[in-house]
């Protein structure tokens, strides 16, 4: 058996269906994305290669630039959010009571779907009957603002569900890693002297670091690629102050009929993700990592 | 080693599989194979009515938002089905937004229902370049339903002289008012602009929103900005504007942009239009938490025919025409509106002829039943012999017959991309985003642009 799965043919062989099946669904799509961003299609009748012409157009598009803002903001935003998710998790892990319970309320919001979590936060900014500014209006505020509908404010009236939906998941990712970290190592901690702070600031995040990374890239890329719950709450709206990358290759594509270009945005998107990426990596990366032992 | 080999055979017969079924895969995709045998069948079904056939339709009347026109599709179904036993219709049902998107993601792969939606002009014209919809000549000079339509409605839907769809609603828009909120302040119909805003004033300042609008779908709002311009700027002007022949440079249309910002600064539409859609928007109307709205015949039947609306709100529902502007060039018989939407049948399908054979039979019924059933105007000529129709749905028909124009809706009537603009546009012009020069000047570079 052992000399079958060393013959170089039935590795092939082994690999071929699940590469040829990634190859069709993510590698050659992207391919083609690249180059329907060299013509100028509509998406229905027929393709003019115009070359370049899309990508330069980008480089020179405010709208695109405003909508690039927007989704590294939001990946700030995020990137931020972490350390918050990161302390939850920290106390989570601790011995506090009811912790199983509030674990199971922070998942809550992942357990719905995004268009669920949409319609629930419209209810809850809606101007004059949404539970928010009724409220403001009980405690005396005159005018509370129409959250989605204020160019100033709806970024943030959008990132704050975006960061309550995603809250459960890097818990959970933390609260994971934590509690693989042996017991053994804190005990001998506290029988040298540390206190919690120095526990879990020396011992628990450098033991934890390699997760850490892995929920920074999986945050950032995650938020420049962001769409749905924006697509559902203000579609890019008012007057394209909550758009962002994929809402505006979104609104090119199918909106405006410009399918070559909303592909140019998607392909640029891509590379924007892949960059990120690497600078994160690049970033991060130690010479030696720690493990438990 | 025997357990090598039977491993390796095994791996053999299962690559080989895998390709087989592969090559299968491809052959029945095959798109000339299928129409092919698409065409086969239709031949054998006019031969032999006993041939199974399934029609895919799509629509955009929830059970929800539009529940009468809901129950008239279902209600011609199945009349259609029980006298063609051999035609299953299956329905597909969207809102209106996840209708239009899905027609595009449909399309770009080429697989849109058997019949289907489309707007008139410039929303269906990528639709037909792109060879997608079929020619409906053929039954529109058919026995059942030559020389019914309204003259006007089907022009819309013609494509170099070819008719690429026929229209099932002829709309226009009129401002539904609450009676009774009208009363309780002491306020009458407006005739003219300023005693519009006039109206507008009294109902701000006493704490009532006085228009409902919800511009998160900014169609909505154009709505407005239309009037406007027709009002001020005449409605040849505006047409010509918006198909490119003319200018947004027109100072009317300018001046036009201008009074939707005044009306905006006099808080004349419930608060935070720009985050909410035409459904909230509509709400406060229907929860009479705002005085006026301003939409399409299409929302007929909420105030007269939908059991599920009470009577005593349909009571309260008048409507009036947009008021004239002093010194502007429109009339009060000009409308925005137009045929609203159409049927279409996809070009690709197999099943060509019997879904044409259902548009056919769809439009008369519907021209027949949509009055009394649904409250809907339709876009065939309406017998209004029928005394039994309600008073609001009787008074716009007559305004309907006096009309001295109608302008199509701008985003249906402009291109795609222009369109977009537009809308973008009006959404800004509502949140003060822009200047009205602005609004002028970012529509002609997207006219002049052509797509």
């Amino acid at each position: 058996m052992a000399k079958v799965m060393s013959n170089k043919l039935v590795i092939a062989l082994y690999v071929l269906p699940s590469l040829l099946l990634i190859m069709g669904i993510i590698y050659i799509p992207i391919v083609l994305t690249g180059y329907y961003g060299l013509n100028q299609w509509d998406g229905i009748g027929k393709m003019v290669f115009i070359g370049l012409d899309n990508y330069k157009e980008l480089v020179r598009d405010n709208a695109f630039w405003q909508s690039a803002l927007h989704s590294l903001l939001l990946a700030l935003f995020s990137g931020i959010s972490l350390i918050g998710y990161l302390g939850i998790a920290l106390v989570l892990s601790g011995k506090i009571k009811g912790a199983n319970l509030l674990r199971k309320i922070y998942l809550i919001p992942m357990l719905l779907s995004s268009v669920a979590i949409a319609q629930l936060w419209m209810k809850i900014y809606h101007p004059t009957n949404g539970v928010l500014n009724s409220l403001l209006t009980s405690l005396g505020v005159d005018n509370p603002p129409s959250w989605l509908a204020e160019p100033s404010i709806v970024l943030i009236a959008l990132f704050i569900p975006i960061i309550w939906q995603y809250a459960g998941f890097y818990i959970l990712i933390y609260y994971a890693a934590l509690k693989n970290i042996p017991e053994s190592l804190m005990e001998a901690a506290r029988i040298d002297g540390a206190n919690p702070w120095q526990i879990a600031t020396r011992i628990k995040l450098p033991l934890i670091s390699e997760v850490i990374k892995v929920t920074v890239v999986l945050s950032v890329v995650g938020s420049l690629k962001y769409f749905d719950l924006i697509y559902v709450m203000t579609d890019g709206g008012p007057n394209g102050a909550s758009e962002v990358m994929a809402s505006y290759m979104y609104h090119k594509a199918f909106r405006s009929f410009d399918f070559g270009y909303g592909s140019a945005v998607g392909f640029f998107l891509l590379l924007i993700c892949l960059v990120a990426t690497y600078l994160i990596r690049k970033a991060t990366a130690s010479k030696d990592t720690i493990q438990y032992s | 080693m025997p357990r090598n080999k039977l491993t390796r055979g095994l791996l053999l017969t299962f690559t080989l599989a895998l390709i087989l079924s592969g090559c299968g895969g491809t052959k029945n995709n095959n798109a000339a194979g299928g129409s092919e045998a698409g065409a086969g069948n239709t031949e054998a079904a006019t031969d032999a009515p006993a041939q199974k056939v399934t029609i895919n339709m799509m629509h955009l009347w929830p059970a929800g938002s539009s529940a009468q026109q809901n129950k008239l599709v279902g209600q011609i179904i199945d009349e259609y089905q029980k006298e063609h036993p051999n035609v299953t219709i299956k329905q597909e049902v969207l809102e209106n937004e996840q209708y239009k998107n899905k027609l595009k993601v449909l399309s770009a792969s080429n697989e849109l229902p058997d019949v289907g939606i489309t707007w008139a002009a410039g929303f269906m014209e990528p639709y037909v370049k792109g060879g997608l919809f079929a020619p409906l000549d053929d039954i529109l000079g058919g026995a059942q339903l030559k020389d019914k339509f309204v003259a006007g409605t089907t022009e819309a839907y013609a494509v170099d002289g070819k008719t690429y769809a026929l229209p099932i609603e002829l709309n226009i828009s009129p401002i539904y008012y609450n009676k009774d909120i009208f009363a309780k302040h002491n306020l009458q119909v407006p005739a003219t602009y300023e005693e519009f805003k006039q109206v507008v004033k009294t109902l701000s300042d006493n704490g009532v929103a006085p228009i409902a609008l919800g511009n998160k779908d900014r169609w909505t709002g154009s709505l407005w900005y239309m009037y406007l311009a027709d009002r001020i700027a005449g409605s040849d002007t505006l047409k010509k504007a918006t198909n490119g022949t003319g200018s947004f440079d027109d100072p009317g249309l300018i001046k036009a942009a201008a009074e939707v910002q005044t009306l905006v600064d006099m808080n004349a539409f419930n608060k935070g239009v720009n985050g909410l859609s035409n459904d909230e928007g509509k709400s406060e109307f229907m929860n009479e938490k705002a005085a006026m709205y301003l939409m399409g015949t299409w929302e007929l039947p909420n105030f007269t025919t939908n059991p599920d609306i009470p009577q005593e709100f349909k009571d309260k529902v008048g409507f009036f025409k947009f008021p004239t502007v002093d010194g502007g060039k429109g009339n009060i018989n000009s409308w925005v509106g137009g045929p609203g939407v159409g049927l279409f049948v996809a070009e690709s399908s197999k099943v060509k002829e019997e879904a044409k054979a259902f548009v056919e039979y769809f439009v008369s019924k519907w021209g027949e039943e949509s009055v009394t059933t649904a409250g809907v105007i339709p876009a065939t000529k309406v017998d209004t012999a029928n005394s039994n129709l309600p008073q609001l749905y009787v008074d716009l028909l007559n305004e309907l017959n006096n009309a001295s124009s109608i302008t199509l809706f701008a985003d249906v009537q402009m291109k795609p991309g222009a369109a977009q603009v537009h809308l973008d546009m009006i959404q800004a012009l509502f949140g003060k985003a822009v200047t009205p020069e602005q609004f002028a000047a970012k529509h002609k570079e997207a006219v002049e642009k052509g797509n």
